[in-house]
């Protein structure tokens, strides 16, 4: 009798070859998928740059953010649509990526950001520092995401009772959710009159008229967050498979779950913070990501991608849809998610998911 | 601790009627002499209240460990407090005297597999995939996949025998087969303990059967040690070297299934009637249920 587990594994060629070919496939399809994002995200920038009163060649737009190109469309391109496009790619990125860290870690696709209420408690803090204290720019960012992460340490001790039920925890998210909205248009109603129209543009969702104060905040918190996530990539692959086989294969739970959600938090919080909270774009990025790439898991970088294009040509369709008006992006992105989420809810219903 | 020790000996049956892989080492007397996975004094509850008190525990090494008792009587608890599941409220769980809680979760995941009760697999997972995340102990975060790791989650299909399905999506198996994926993804990690709770639950009677005869042929190849949680008695005492019998959170018999399988028993830990005969094929203790309404 032995007592030692065979160190070495014996396995036929065959089979290895066939685990090798399986993991490549889903692997390329994933890469596939990213970088066919990837190139769009770089279209819809480059449209969103050559586009307008004045516009430039789509093939010179990029080249012109560069500096390269007859001074007049360099100034157009750099001045007054660069901004812009930055803002676009960097909020859908941040909503993106945090929906697919909160979907995964709670395992369910109603828990994003938006659904849980967490850019909501985002947006009340935020929109308290604009009408009391008058913030903007750097201290406005701080104020969205310190707001995130009080609401999402809140709804995790109210949602936690013997490991986590992502039940309880969207049932939970949407109650403060709908606090968090009711004290929103209460700071709203009370706020004086130039203010209240600051907030009811910041409140939809809008990319119009923020300057680099607010932009520069927002690309610098993304270069700590991205890396980040990546690093936690494979403890998130980990937690999908539930707490009690996450524990089992040598995942500390509730560490690796802190942190993501950390750092899911943050990406909300910076994505609100730089433009209010752009509805469903971290609720619908993931989804449709993972189901392109037809991917068992979490597809960081492509919800990230999906996210930005989204943001990209929903602000397009907001500023070329209606003749002399302009619709906040926030409003476009609300029209195609919402949807998206009744079907969502009649189809978890019928399947009785949600444990 | 009553620990009903009787001469196993006793009960040797050598004709081979039937060619099945049966658990055939001499066990162990005394369980201690080769234990590396041990609790002591656990003391362990959910929310409120206790459900087990002061149980000192050993899971023989080498050899296939069946825990038996009525529902609630705190085998499922004892379980997930050997796997690190559950952190005791007092005592210990050691293994190789070192206590499991002092340890990093990554190192006990190279030593101790786990299958839980209910395990979920995320979407779309194909067999392959699911199993080669039990590679994860093995790996370093900034590491990609080795030729060990694909050769290590080949050898899991092909232990389980699951080589078959495994580009096929886990969602469209069978729960049988859905079984084989998780014990595979236990088995990639490649540890010489494997603890089952209730592994056999929803499955019919052929597939139960089947994921017991991988335990036994898992147990014989590979000398692993196996902890299993299982409802059916007579599967226990057919497949286990080792019986531990729960009540109220205590062990009350512990020992080869022949020495301590007794009417006595089954009514002391079920509450039943029975009346226990051989089993036909395998010789070990059958129970069969008397109930209120048979007139015999």
């Amino acid at each position: 009798m032995s007592t030692a587990v065979s160190s070495r594994a014996a396995a036929s060629p065959e089979t290895v070859a066939l685990v090798r070919r399986a993991q490549r496939r889903v692997g390329r399809r994933q890469t596939l998928v990213t970088a066919v994002l990837g190139a769009l995200v770089v279209i819809a920038f480059s449209l969103s740059l050559s586009l307008g009163e004045f516009p430039v060649p789509v093939v010179h737009a990029i080249p012109m953010a560069f500096g390269y190109g007859d001074p007049a469309s360099v100034w157009v391109v750099q001045e007054l649509r660069l901004p812009r496009a930055v803002l676009a790619a960097a909020v859908g990125l941040a909503f993106g990526m945090s929906g697919a860290i909160f979907q995964s870690v709670a395992r369910n696709p109603l828990a994003s950001p938006d659904v849980l209420g967490v850019t909501a408690g985002g947006s009340m803090v935020a929109v308290f520092g604009l009408t009391v204290l008058g913030a903007s720019g750097v201290r406005l960012s701080l104020f969205a995401s310190v707001g995130a992460l009080l609401t999402a340490v809140l709804i995790y001790v109210l949602g936690y009772r013997r490991g986590l039920s992502t039940y309880r925890l969207v049932l939970v998210g949407i109650g403060i959710g709908a606090v968090a909205a009711a004290v929103t248009q209460y700071l709203w109603a009370i706020a004086l009159y130039h203010d209240a129209a600051t907030v009811a543009v910041w409140l939809s969702g809008s990319l119009n008229g923020r300057g680099w104060e607010s932009i520069v905040p927002l690309v610098v918190q993304l270069c700590v967050f991205v890396p980040a996530a990546f690093m936690l990539r494979k403890p998130l692959l980990g937690l999908e498979l539930g707490d009690d086989s996450a524990s089992a294969i040598g995942i500390r739970v509730q560490g690796a779950r802190a942190l993501l959600i950390l750092v899911g938090v943050a990406f909300a919080g910076a994505g609100v913070g730089a433009a209010g909270p752009v509805a469903f774009v971290a609720f619908v990025s993931a989804p449709i990501a993972r189901r392109v790439a037809r991917a068992p898991g979490p597809v960081l970088l492509a919800s990230g991608f999906l996210g930005a294009l989204l943001v990209l040509v929903s602000d397009l369709l907001g500023r070329y849809a209606l003749p002399d008006s302009e619709i906040p992006v926030g409003v476009i992105t609300g029209i195609v998610g919402a949807p998206y989420l009744l079907w969502l809810l009649t189809r978890t219903n019928r399947a009785g998911q949600g444990d | 601790m009553p620990d009903k020790e009787i001469d196993v000996t006793a009960h040797s049956h050598t004709d081979d009627l039937v060619e099945m892989q049966m658990p055939s080492e001499p066990i162990p007397v005394h369980p201690d002499d080769d234990c590396r996975l041990i609790g002591r004094s656990l003391r362990l509850g959910y929310d409120a209240g206790d459900i087990v008190d002061d149980l000192d525990i050993d899971i023989p090494t080498g050899r296939i460990t069946m825990l038996v008792g009525a529902n609630a009587c705190g085998k499922s608890t004892t379980l997930r407090a050997l796997a690190r599941l559950l952190k005791p409220r007092g005592g210990a769980v050691t293994i190789d005297g070192k206590d499991v809680h002092a340890m990093s979760t990554k190192s006990l995941a190279t030593k101790v597999g786990i299958l839980p009760q209910t395990p979920t697999a995320p979407d779309g997972i194909t067999v392959a995939d699911l199993v080669g995340r039990g590679r994860y102990p093995h790996q370093k975060w900034f590491r990609q996949w080795s030729a060990e790791d694909q050769e290590v989650v080949a050898w899991a299909l092909e232990a389980t025998g699951i080589e078959a399905i495994a580009e096929r999506p886990v969602d469209g198996l069978s729960g049988g087969q859905r079984q084989r994926v998780w014990i595979a993804m236990a088995l990639a990690q490649q540890t010489e303990v494997l603890l089952l709770d209730e592994p056999t639950t929803y499955l019919d009677v052929h597939h139960q059967v089947d994921v017991l005869d991988l335990i036994v042929q898992l147990n014989q190849e590979q000398g692993r040690t196996i902890a299993v949680v299982l409802h059916d008695l007579n599967l226990a005492c057919r497949y286990g070297h080792h019986l531990l019998a729960m009540k109220n959170g205590e062990i009350v018999a512990q020992g080869a299934p022949s020495a301590v399988v007794t009417e006595e028993l089954v009514d002391e830990v079920f509450g039943l009637r029975s009346k226990v005969i051989q089993d036909p094929v395998s010789h070990t203790p059958l129970v069969v249920p008397i109930g209120r309404h048979a007139g015999f």
